[in-house]
C-alpha cells in the first residue's frame, strides 16, 4: 500500500511502486483532468505538483510521491478562480484544451516563483508543455494578464 | 411533422415530467422522416426547451478546439433570443438528421462547420421563438403581434412566460414552414467577438475526453500492432503477458494482440511482455529513399490531365527562360494532443461506443457491420476531442474498428488507449509527394508556359468507406491550390498533371490537406519568378490578382499592417505568401533571421478574408493555430521509413513546436461581403511558404523539400 495525499486527501493506493503516478491519478483514483499525452516526459500534458514542484506524472514512480503532497488540476483552486484560470478564460486560451491542464500547472509554479515573469521566462518555464492547437500567444498573454491581477491583488 | 414524432415525453429529469419541443431540419430528410408515418422518433433536432426551462443546443458538428462550440450556439440563440449563458450545450450522436448540408455524411472538416449551418441553426432558433411567442398568444389571449421575446421569455401584455413554461404548448402548435430571419443590423452575437463557452471546463479539469471515460467494470486495452505497415500476426505467446499483475486477457485481433488489463500501466506492461512473430509482407520493400526517387522518376512524366490550356510544349520551347524546380515532401503525422482512443460496451443486442470523432456515422457503420447487428443499434456518444486536424475522420474506421473488435474478442467493457507510439506509427498520413515544375518565361519575367506534375497517394480513394468510390480520376485533394491557381489561369499554355499511387500506407486529410504541399509550391515558385524577374514578390502578385479581388485584398491588408515596404532591421528578412482554400483568402508575412545554421521565426502577419466572421475572436484564435501548426509542418514536420517501418516515435524524434519557438503573430481580418469561407485550416497553406520565401531572403538559398531543418542554413553576406 502506497500512501498519497492528492489535493489535501490521504489515500491508501494498492498500486505496483514503479506505476507512474499518472496512472494512479488516471486509472485508480478516476480523476481524469490530469491528461496522458506522451508517457515519456515530452509534451507536459501530465503536469502535476510535488510539494510544489511541477513533474511530468508520466514519468514519476508512484513510491516517489508516497507521503508526498501531489496537487492536480482539481485542487489548483476552489473555484475555478486561481488568477491563471481567470486568465484563460478572459483571453480565450483553450482550443481543443486537453494540454490545458499541464499548461496550467506549469504556469501556476512560473507564477508563484515568479510573480512578474519575462517574455524569456515564460518560455524558460512553458517550453515544456505542448499544444498541438498553437494556443501559445494566448498562454503568453494570459499568464502576463495573470500576473497583473496576481499583483492587483495583492494590493488590494 | 405529425404531433406524435414532434412531441417527446416521459422523461424523467429533475423530478418534473420533461416535454422538450424539437425543431425538425428543414432539408430533404426531415421531410422523409415525415412521409415515414409510425417510424420511432429520430431525434432530428439542433435544440431542446424543456419544461424545466433548460435550452440545450445539439452540435450537428464537433467541437475539437475550432470553437463551435460556441459559434454554433450563438447562431441559434441570435434567433431564439437567449443569452448564451442560458444555454447547455451538446455534441448529437450518430444520426443522419445530422449529415453536413453540403457534404451529405455526418462529418467535421474541411472549415465548412460555420458557413453550412449558418442558414440551418438561426432557422432552429427562429421557429421555435415564433411557436413560443404563438403559444404565449393563446396562453394570455394577447394578440400575436403584440407578444414579444426577450432573453428567453415571451412578455404578451402584462404577462412574463419563461420559454420553459410555455415549451409544451409550443411543442403541438404546427411548425410554419418558412420564417423571417434577422437582418444583420439586428445582430446581437453574429459579427461580435465571443468568449468560448468551453473555455471554464477546459481550465479545472472537468472537460471530458474521450480517453477520459470511466464506469465500473470498464478495462483497459492496448494493442500490439505490427511493426511493418500492411504486416500481420504470424504466431505469438502471450504467457508471459497473462503473468503480469492486473493483465486479464490476451485476444488476437485483425490487427494486431490486444492486452486487456486493469489498468493502462499493467496493460503496457503485458503488452511489452508478449512475443509475437510478425508476417511482414511487401510493406517490408518500402523506403522513404525508395519511394523519392521512383516519384522523382514518375514526376518527370505527364500524369493524368487535372487542368490544361493551350500546348505548354510549344510554349516551353519559345520561351525566354525556363525555370525547373522539383519538390519533395515527407509523410506527416497529425499528432493530435490526445491519443487515440475508443470505449466500446457491447450487450446482448445493442452497442454503446464513446470516442471522439469527426465522423459519427461511418464508426457507427463499421461497428455495427463488426456486431452484425442494425447500425441503429450503435449508440455513438461523443466527447470532447483532444485535437483532430483531420486524424479523427477516417472513413477507414481504423481505432473504432479495432476497439470493436477488442470488445467482441474478450466479452468485456474495454477502453482502447493508443499510447503516442502507437498513434504516430499507425499511419493515415499527410501523403508524400512530389511535384515537377517546369515554368517558361518571357523576356520580361512573366510565365507564359507552366507545366506541373505531381505525385502522391489519394486521400479520395482512401475515404472510400465514408464517401463512396471516387467518380473524378483526378483526386481534387491531390491538385486542389495548383489547379484554379490564380496564377495559372492568366498562363496562355499550361498543364497539370496527377500520377495517384499506392502504398500500404494508409493516408487521411490532414488539416489543409492538398494546400500542405500545393500551397508550398506555388508560393515558392511565384517567388522564385518575382526573384527572376526583379520584381518586389508582392508587386509581382499583384500583376495576377486583377481579377481576384479577394486574393488582393488580403495581400494588401497584410502589406499595410505588417509594414511590407519598410526596411527591416539588420539580420532580419521576410517572405509573403497569398493563398485560398476552404472558400477562404489569407496573406501572410513571414519575418525570420538566421541563427545557428537555422531558421528562426520572429513574427507573422497574416491577413484573412473569410467573409462574414460570425466570431471574429474565434476567427482569430484559429487562424493563430493554423500558423503555428504550419510552422511545425515547415520546420520540423517529417516521417521516414527504412524496411517499411516508421523511423519517428513520440515528440522527442517528431518535434512540434514549442513556446520558445512561437513567434509574435498578429491576425487581421478583411471587411468583406464575400461568400463565408472557413476558419479552421485557411490559415495553414501559407505559412510555410511564406518562412521559405523569408529564407531566401535571408540565405538565397530555395528549399525544395521540407522540412527546412534538414537544410543547413547561412545568412548571406
Amino acid at each position: 500500500m502506497v500512501s498519497l495525499t492528492i489535493n489535501g486527501v490521504q489515500r491508501q493506493i494498492d498500486a505496483d511502486p514503479d506505476m507512474p503516478l499518472l496512472w494512479v491519478i488516471r486509472d485508480i483514483l478516476g480523476m481524469t483532468g490530469t491528461k496522458f499525452g506522451c508517457g515519456v516526459a515530452q509534451c507536459g500534458a501530465c503536469t502535476v505538483h510535488l510539494n510544489g514542484e511541477a513533474v511530468r506524472s508520466c514519468v514519476t514512480k508512484v513510491s516517489r510521491a508516497a507521503g508526498q503532497q501531489i496537487t492536480t488540476i482539481e485542487g489548483l483552486s476552489v473555484n475555478n478562480n486561481h488568477v491563471l484560470q481567470k486568465a484563460w478564460v478572459e483571453f480565450d486560451v483553450p482550443q481543443c484544451g486537453y494540454c490545458q491542464s499541464g499548461q496550467l500547472m506549469s504556469a501556476a509554479v512560473l507564477l508563484r516563483e515568479n510573480p512578474n515573469p519575462t517574455d524569456q521566462d515564460i518560455d524558460d518555464a512553458m517550453s515544456g508543455n505542448i499544444c498541438r492547437c498553437g494556443t501559445y500567444p494566448r498562454i503568453r498573454a494570459a499568464i502576463h494578464q495573470a500576473a497583473k491581477m496576481q499583483q492587483e491583488g495583492a494590493k488590494s | 411533422m405529425n404531433r406524435r414524432n414532434f412531441i417527446q415525453s416521459g422523461a424523467l429529469l429533475g423530478g418534473g415530467l420533461l416535454i422538450s419541443f424539437k425543431i425538425p431540419v428543414a432539408n430533404k430528410l426531415a421531410a422523409l422522416n415525415e412521409a415515414a408515418e409510425g417510424v420511432a422518433f429520430t431525434p432530428n433536432a439542433f435544440l431542446n426547451i424543456g419544461t424545466d426551462n433548460s435550452i440545450t443546443v445539439v452540435l450537428s458538428h464537433v467541437e475539437m478546439g475550432q470553437g463551435i462550440w460556441t459559434t454554433l450556439p450563438m447562431l441559434l440563440a441570435e434567433e431564439l433570443d437567449v443569452d448564451l449563458e442560458q444555454i447547455t450545450v451538446k455534441h448529437s450522436g450518430a444520426d443522419k438528421a445530422y449529415n453536413h448540408n453540403v457534404y451529405g455524411v455526418q462529418i467535421t472538416g474541411g472549415s465548412s462547420t460555420t458557413w453550412s449551418e449558418f442558414d440551418r441553426y438561426r432557422n432552429a432558433g427562429a421557429t421555435a421563438r415564433i411557436l413560443l411567442t404563438q403559444a404565449a398568444a393563446r396562453r394570455s389571449g394577447v394578440a400575436l403581434q403584440n407578444c414579444k421575446t426577450e432573453k428567453g421569455t415571451v412578455i404578451a401584455g402584462g404577462k412574463k412566460y419563461t420559454y420553459g413554461e410555455l415549451a409544451a404548448d409550443a411543442a403541438l402548435l404546427p411548425v410554419p414552414s418558412k420564417v423571417p430571419l434577422r437582418t444583420p443590423a439586428d445582430w446581437k452575437y453574429i459579427g461580435k467577438s465571443t468568449k468560448r463557452l468551453d473555455a471554464a471546463v477546459k481550465t479545472n479539469g472537468e472537460a471530458i475526453f474521450g480517453m477520459d471515460i470511466h464506469f465500473p467494470g470498464l478495462l483497459t486495452a492496448v494493442v500490439a500492432h505490427a511493426p511493418v505497415f500492411g504486416g500481420k500476426v504470424k504466431s505469438f505467446d502471450a504467457g508471459k503477458a497473462r503473468a503480469v499483475k492486473g493483465v486479464r486477457q490476451v485476444v488476437e485481433i485483425p490487427t494486431g494482440v490486444a492486452v486487456i488489463a486493469d489498468h493502462y500501466y499493467a496493460a503496457q506492461q503485458g503488452k511489452k511482455a508478449l512475443q509475437i512473430i510478425w508476417e511482414d509482407g511487401v510493406g517490408a520493400q518500402l523506403s522513404t529513399v525508395k519511394q523519392t526517387a521512383a516519384y522523382k522518376k514518375l514526376a518527370a512524366t505527364n500524369g493524368l490531365t487535372a487542368q490544361q490550356k493551350g500546348d505548354v510544349a510549344i510554349a516551353l520551347a519559345k520561351s525566354a527562360k525556363v525555370i525547373k524546380a522539383e519538390y519533395v515532401f515527407p509523410y506527416l503525422a497529425h499528432a493530435p494532443m490526445e491519443p487515440l482512443n475508443c470505449t466500446v460496451k457491447i450487450d446482448k443486442d445493442s452497442c454503446e461506443i464513446w470516442t471522439g470523432t469527426q465522423l459519427p456515422g461511418g464508426e457507427q457503420a463499421a461497428a455495427a457491420k463488426i456486431l452484425g447487428l442494425a447500425p441503429e443499434k450503435v449508440k455513438i456518444n461523443i466527447p470532447f476531442l483532444g485535437g483532430g486536424f483531420g486524424r479523427r475522420a477516417t472513413p477507414a474506421t481504423d481505432f473504432v474498428s479495432e476497439a470493436v473488435h477488442i470488445a467482441k474478442a474478450c466479452g468485456k467493457p474495454i477502453k482502447m488507449v493508443w499510447s503516442r507510439e502507437d498513434d504516430m506509427k499507425s499511419g493515415h498520413y499527410r501523403p508524400f509527394f512530389v511535384h515537377n515544375v517546369t515554368t517558361g518565361l518571357d523576356s520580361k519575367g512573366m510565365p507564359i508556359a507552366w507545366k506541373h506534375n505531381i505525385v502522391g497517394q489519394s486521400i479520395m480513394k482512401a475515404a472510400t468507406p465514408a464517401f463512396g468510390p471516387p467518380q473524378n480520376p483526378i483526386d481534387d485533394t491531390s491538385v486542389e491550390g495548383v489547379k484554379g491557381s490564380p496564377y495559372l489561369t492568366s498562363v496562355p499554355d499550361h498543364f497539370v498533371g496527377l500520377h495517384n499511387t499506392d502504398e500500404v500506407v494508409p493516408v487521411l486529410w490532414f488539416r489543409s490537406v492538398g494546400h500542405t504541399h500545393t500551397a508550398y509550391v506555388m508560393e515558392t515558385m511565384m517567388d522564385e519568378l518575382a526573384h527572376n524577374a526583379g520584381q518586389d514578390p508582392v508587386e509581382y502578385r499583384r500583376s495576377f490578382f486583377k481579377e481576384h479581388p479577394r486574393h488582393l485584398a488580403a495581400l494588401n491588408l497584410v502589406t499595410e499592417k505588417g509594414n511590407w515596404k519598410k526596411a527591416l532591421p539588420k539580420g532580419r528578412y521576410k517572405g509573403v505568401a497569398v493563398t485560398e482554400a476552404f472558400g477562404s483568402f489569407v496573406a501572410t508575412i513571414a519575418e525570420v533571421s538566421i541563427l545557428n545554421g537555422q531558421v528562426k521565426v520572429h513574427k507573422i502577419d497574416c491577413a484573412i478574408d473569410c467573409g462574414l466572421a460570425v466570431n471574429p475572436e474565434g476567427v482569430k484564435a484559429q487562424s493563430e493555430s493554423g500558423i503555428i501548426f504550419g510552422l511545425t509542418m515547415a520546420l520540423y514536420g517529417e516521417l521516414t521509413l527504412e524496411g517499411g517501418k516508421l523511423q519517428q516515435n513520440n515528440f522527442y524524434d517528431y518535434k512540434i513546436a514549442r513556446m520558445n519557438e512561437t513567434p509574435e503573430i498578429n491576425v487581421y481580418i478583411v471587411e468583406s461581403n464575400g461568400k463565408m469561407g472557413g476558419a479552421g485550416e485557411c490559415a495553414v497553406p501559407p505559412t510555410a511558404p511564406a518562412i521559405a520565401n523569408a529564407v531566401f531572403a535571408a540565405t538565397g538559398k530555395r528549399i525544395y523539400n521540407l522540412p527546412v531543418m534538414n537544410h543547413k542554413l547561412t545568412e548571406q553576406a
